[in-house]
């Protein structure tokens, strides 16, 4: 299957000189759709910067990002904005969910900056509600939710409009072990019906599900394990 | 592991003969443990032996049935409730093998950090499915025994994490600060 999302030879450096950081050294990494990926290594390892470039949120300063086709250094900041509406849903580790507005409120938000009318935004928000089990607390504000309710909304903002790829930053880093598990259960569910879903994660229960498990080490993937299905092995 | 109390366990439930000891053994852990039925066999001659059960004639196929004693029956409980207490800590291959490497002349140590830790994380993977299955089908006991599986490899994984970190500070910092002060960490 076609990656939805490409990473080719990609560079990332800041600064220059002597204060010269190099975050990402040539890395190649792809994604198919319906694939769940997690990516591990140790801080500063070059995590978020492959995160960010995947996101459209920083650029490569050398090599490609290609997110559905469209090779992300090619377009505008406008085009990269649109870019990320339409196919990229992220969850950061700290929510960003916006206390005056309620769940419902919060999800609609992406799809109505696109330019969706309020009434399909809605819905389609509502859906995404449906899908991650918090449907009966649309209305709720977000001080009114539990941890794991609020990260379930925040899910639910990235999947809404049906968008091909979701990134995750750590996305159980403050929450107990079961409600952690819940949420990636949630991710790989996701993954299920198709969309391309990238976990950044520190911890190997939750890189445990994924269907791909790459590490990062000073800005190069050094290793890589598919999952199989042999349960005793090792 | 302990097959003479998981025997005793098992007759608890009432009297057995060896096959069906065997298959519910591996029944109620999940298939980790394959029990050979010569052990099986021998296990129960020397519960006979010390009356923590007894053995029946032999049925037409010649298999003989065992029952608990309440000498059996006292000797299960006090091993249930005794606790195991802190033995010497069993060798164990992986740290063995890391710290064999951290000073193995020519040969870099992060090399087996990396083999290791992706031949567990094929494991936990496939462990964390296979929990999932024995959810699904409301099997109990299989569940504990990948739910201990799988905590074992994950503080594995948390381990060979730190190796890494630590090797990879090392490097970076080759001589070790003289004034006691720590190191200041690069991003």
């Amino acid at each position: 299957m076609n990656p939805v999302l490409e990473l080719r030879d990609a560079h990332r450096r800041y600064g220059s000189g002597a204060t010269e950081v190099v975050a990402l050294r040539g890395v190649n990494f792809t994604v198919a759709p319906g694939e769940l990926v997690a990516v591990m290594g140790p801080s500063g390892s070059g995590k978020s910067t492959l995160l960010n470039l995947a996101g459209g949120l920083d650029r490569a300063t050398a090599g490609a990002v290609i997110v559905d086709g469209v090779d992300v250094a090619a377009l505008s900041l406008a085009g990269l904005a649109a870019l990320r509406r339409t196919h990229v849903g992220i969850v950061f580790q700290e929510l960003n969910l916006l206390p005056m507005l309620t769940a419902v409120e919060n999800v609609m938000l992406p799809l109505e900056l696109g330019g969706a009318g309020s009434k399909a935004a809605r819905g389609a928000a509502r859906s995404a509600l449906t899908l991650v089990g918090l449907s009966g607390k649309c209305d709720r504000y977000p001080d009114d939710l539990s941890g794991g309710e609020q990260q379930r909304v925040a899910i639910a903002r990235a999947i809404v409009g049906d968008r091909p790829i979701v990134l995750a930053d750590e996305p159980t880093g403050a929450l107990d072990t079961a409600t952690g598990d819940r949420i990636v259960e949630l991710l790989a569910d996701r993954a299920a019906a198709g969309t391309a879903v990238v976990l950044v994660t520190h911890e190997p229960r939750v890189a445990s599900w994924a269907d791909r498990v790459v590490w990062l080490r000073d800005g190069d993937i050094v290793d890589e394990v598919t999952a199989t299905n042999t349960a005793m092995s090792s | 592991m302990s097959v003479r109390e998981s025997l005793l366990a098992l007759l608890a439930s009432g009297p057995r003969h060896g096959y069906q000891l065997r298959s519910e053994f591996e029944e109620r852990t999940a298939g980790i443990w394959p029990l050979n039925i010569g052990q099986v066999y021998s296990t129960l001659e020397r519960l006979e032996r010390d009356g923590m059960v007894v053995g029946g004639e032999a049925d037409g196929e010649g298999r003989r049935a065992f029952e608990l004693t309440s000498a059996g029956r006292e000797e299960l409980t006090r091993f249930l409730l005794e606790p195991g207490g802190e033995d010497t800590p069993a060798r164990d291959g992986l740290m063995l093998k890391v710290l064999i490497a951290i000073d193995t002349e020519g040969f870099d140590p992060l090399k087996v950090v990396q083999a290791e830790r992706s031949s567990r994380m094929g494991a936990l993977q496939g462990r964390r499915r296979a929990h999932r299955d024995a959810d699904v089908n409301g099997d109990m006991a299989a569940g504990l025994a990948f739910d201990a599986l799988i905590t074992r490899t994950e503080s594995e994984l948390r381990w060979l994490d730190l190796c890494e970190e630590r090797i990879l500070d090392k490097r970076r910092h080759p001589n070790p600060p003289t004034n006691g002060g720590s190191h200041k960490e690069h991003a």
